[in-house]
């Protein structure tokens, strides 16, 4: 993967290449890559605060047992709104805006291929979120049926609210999928002359897989959710079993979705550390070769193995065990790449940059995530474990120290070639190890609460899982409040950080270092030669 | 991949932020109209919201397609932006595959599944003794488990009649359509137009047909959207393959006029070959419905 650039920086001005426009109109009519890609990394920041404020709400309501700040009505909103907002709100934005800005300026292109679709797929976000949120006002409440909207609890007894719900999932979905053609057509067929395919940066790669997870399941969301709107308006009996219908045939379309979705949350942070372990060890990616068919082995078995989730709901056997083993088998392609993670560090010459630390935090503590997800996929110890806080904790393992982690690693790392400054190191590694203890002490209890036999969505629980909950609601304000220390530092380093070089990290690699830092309004306009 | 003189990066647009708005309001519009008839409440205020959110989707559309089109007939566009729009229309063909494969695994799984299972198969039986006793296994299913609250079709649809004709209706016009492609690359403009005035044609005629048949199962079948899972499947599938026929016959009468206007030559066409691989999706969708839900 030595990707050089022949030609760096392009000097060729012709009509349609000009600088920003001034004011509003910049953001409003842009076709900018970049420009794009810092609006979708912004709005998704403002998505998380709101998320995180709505899970210290839940939070605080738990720090004691019994009902003391919120209505159970209300808390069951919070969980569904925060579920939703991290989701599709936080982290996917999040690494479309990752995308935006790095795909391009990764394989030598002069923009993503389709520039005017990519600001509509920004766009329709803003309004789809205002909709979404604005039903907490709304008669009857937010949705409050879990991020997960079961029917009959999101058909039959869903509050009125659920239709603008539906339509807003509906606008999420549209502005995904043109993200990811956009991805895809710029991955395939905007590439720099000899940037060959296995010669592609891997976070490339597994944006190009995530892109086509996001085209294969966005849809059958869109399917599912318009079931549910039939359902409710239209007298339809999809998931009401009196006109022959089934509730579990709600589950089994929902996770067909929303497992590959779960991939398509993480396989951008595993192209990200790909890219941020190499560097601080100064040696290439081990096994770049096997990386690739593992991100391709996942994404193909993402596709089944749903059922893992609905263990409990009373399948056949065969499909427990089919289920069962077909989950086991993803441990296989991840053990590859955690192996080579820990490979490619091996006798490197380390430095422990802030990229570094939460890459290497993430490869812990996604680990133990994927381990507690090994748990449950043993369909006979997860018919004990169902519905518990081990299940919060599993998957905030691998949400919050593998998806978000990666997000602020793939941050510290690039931040300079998007601004041209440094951040500080100092509050970058505050930032790291506040989040690190704070992120660990909220979810590791869960697991102990789960496993006594705490279940999850409940504002209220028996007295002897109070410890665990004082501890998690402390270690939740702590993480949660360290991230105005991350909005602080990255203001700080856009308006005062030292310049950043070109290459800014000593021995990084690819197309993106052979740019100025900041990296100029258009680049490769004339596309470099990669050898 | 070759190296390329340059790609076509356009400037600032302001379409995109008229078709969020213009989204906006349509899907806002249509919640409010469903909100406020299930509450019995009025509804003019949302068909105004979702009727000035159509418009400006129509003027949007017009707007942003008519620019990429002077653009496209200004010579702005080289080989590589052309294939950016093939991989974009083949990607946005393949999430419509995805859209109706959810519909597709509903109904085998409530065929396969979950009608059996309320009939007492497998290790169901007491499911079945308990919920509803009287409840029997078929398909079509004509009684419902509660027919109380769902009364059942008295009968289905017989697929050797009209759905037989529609499907040599749609056959036909994956036909037609393609003589036209293949008049177009021979430069033959007249045959372009009459074969396909023939297509949009045979497009029109399938849709009547369809309504037609709705129609009948409403009027003298009793088969509804509320008649239990055979017309909530029947009509899911049927109705959005139908409104995808729509969109696919519009596409085709914008073609046939852009081809009036002289637009189109030998090698550039895209458009033209966008919304005939559109064409075939939905002929070959049909032939699974014909198939899946009128024949077995």
């Amino acid at each position: 993967m030595s990707a050089t650039a022949e030609t760096a920086i392009e000097n060729t001005h012709s009509d349609e290449h000009h600088g920003p426009a001034k004011g509003i109109a910049r953001w409003l009519f842009t076709t900018n890559h970049k420009d794009i890609g810092s609006m979708y990394l912004w709005f998704s920041f403002i998505m998380f605060l709101l998320g995180g404020c709505m899970a210290l709400t839940i939070r605080a309501e738990l720090f004691q047992p019994g009902l003391q700040l919120i209505e159970p009505e209300f808390f069951n909103q919070m969980t569904t709104l925060h579920g939703l907002i991290m989701v599709f709100g936080a982290v996917m934005p999040a690494f479309v805006g990752l995308a935006n800005w790095m795909i391009p300026l990764m394989v030598g292109a002069p923009d993503m291929a389709l520039p005017r679709m990519n600001n509509w797929s920004f766009w329709i976000l803003p309004f789809a979120f205002s909709l979404l949120v604005s039903t907490l006002f709304m008669e009857g409440g937010a949705p409050n049926f879990g991020w997960t909207f079961y029917a009959p609890l999101s058909t039959t007894y869903a509050p009125d609210t659920v239709t603008y719900f539906i339509f807003g999932v509906h606008m999420m979905g549209i502005s995904s999928i043109m993200g990811a053609i956009n991805v895809i057509a710029t991955i395939l067929n905007m590439r720099a002359p000899g940037m060959t395919l296995m010669k592609m940066p891997l976070f490339v790669w597994t944006w190009l897989i995530t892109a086509f997870l996001l085209i294969a399941v966005m849809p059958v969301l869109a399917g599912v959710v318009t079931m549910m709107l039939m359902d409710v308006h239209f007298g339809t009996s999809f998931f009401n079993a009196a006109g022959g219908g089934d509730p579990v045939l709600f589950q089994h379309i929902f996770w067909f979705f929303g497992h590959p979705e779960v991939y398509i949350m993480i396989l951008p942070a595993f192209g990200v550390v790909s890219q941020i372990i190499p560097t601080f060890s100064r040696k290439p990616l081990f096994g770049y070769h096997s990386m690739v068919y593992a991100v391709g082995s996942i994404a193909i078995l993402s596709f089944i193995v749903w059922a893992h989730h609905m263990f409990t709901v009373g399948m056949p056997l065969f499909g427990e065990l089919f289920f069962m083993y077909a989950t086991m088998l993803i441990a296989v392609p991840t053990g590859v790449k955690v192996f080579n993670w820990i490979a490619t560090m091996f006798r490197g010459s380390l430095t422990f940059e802030t990229p570094m630390l939460f890459s290497i935090a993430f490869v812990v503590l996604f680990t133990i995530g994927g381990f507690s997800g090994l748990m449950l996929a043993i369909a006979p110890s997860d018919f004990q474990y169902h519905d518990t806080y081990f299940v919060v904790a599993h998957f905030h393992y691998v949400l919050v120290p593998g998806a978000i982690f990666g997000i602020f690693a793939a941050v510290y790392y690039w931040l300079p070639k998007w601004c041209g400054r440094m951040y500080s190191e100092a509050l970058g590694k505050w930032h790291f190890w506040l989040s690190f203890v704070g992120m660990n002490l909220a979810f590791f209890p869960m697991h102990f609460l789960g496993l006594a036999g705490m279940p999850r969505r409940i504002p209220d629980y028996a007295l002897q899982f109070a410890d665990f909950n004082q501890i998690s609601t402390v270690g939740a304000f702590m993480f949660g409040s360290t991230q105005l220390l991350f909005l602080y530092l990255v203001i700080k380093a856009i308006r005062s950080g030292e310049p950043a070089t070109d290459q800014v990290w000593e021995s990084a690699e690819g197309l993106e270092w052979t740019i100025p830092s900041p990296a100029p309004y258009h680049t490769f306009s004339t596309p470099p030669e990669v050898k | 991949m070759s190296a390329e003189s340059s790609y076509y990066v356009p400037s600032q647009s302001r379409w995109p932020i008229v078709a969020s708005v213009g989204l906006f309001l349509t899907f806002v519009g249509a919640g409010s109209v469903m909100n406020a008839s299930s509450a019995g409440e009025s509804t003019g205020l949302s068909w105004l919201m979702f009727f000035s959110g159509a418009l400006l989707m129509a003027y949007m559309l017009f707007g942003w397609f008519g620019h990429v089109i002077q653009e496209s007939r200004a010579g702005m566009y080289s080989t590589q932006m052309d294939r950016s729009f093939r991989w974009g229309m083949s990607w946005f063909i393949f999430s419509e595959v995805m859209f109706f494969a959810a519909f597709f695994g509903a109904l085998f799984y409530v065929r396969v599944f979950a009608v059996p299972w309320l009939g007492g198969d497998g290790s169901n039986a007491s499911t079945g003794e308990l919920l509803w006793p009287e409840f029997e296994a078929t398909w079509p299913l004509l009684s419902n488990p509660s027919p109380e609250l769902f009364p059942g079709p008295t009968a289905t649809i017989d697929p050797w009649h009209l759905p037989l004709v529609n499907t040599i209706l749609l056959i036909a016009s994956s036909v037609t359509v393609t003589f036209a492609h293949h008049a177009l690359k021979d430069g033959k403009r007249a045959a372009l137009k009459a074969w396909l005035f023939a297509t949009i044609a045979l497009g029109l005629v399938f849709l009547f047909f369809q309504g037609e048949e709705y129609v009948v199962a409403y009027n003298t079948l009793d088969l509804t959207l509320d008649s239990g899972i055979y017309g909530t499947t029947f009509f899911l599938l049927t109705g959005f393959h139908g409104a995808h026929v729509t969109l696919g016959t519009l596409m085709l009468i914008i073609m046939f006029f852009r081809v009036q206007k002289g637009h189109f030559d030998k090698e550039n066409h895209f458009a033209f070959e966008a919304t005939s691989w559109y064409w075939h999706f939905v002929d070959v969708v049909w032939l699974g419905l014909f198939v899946v839900i009128y024949v077995i």
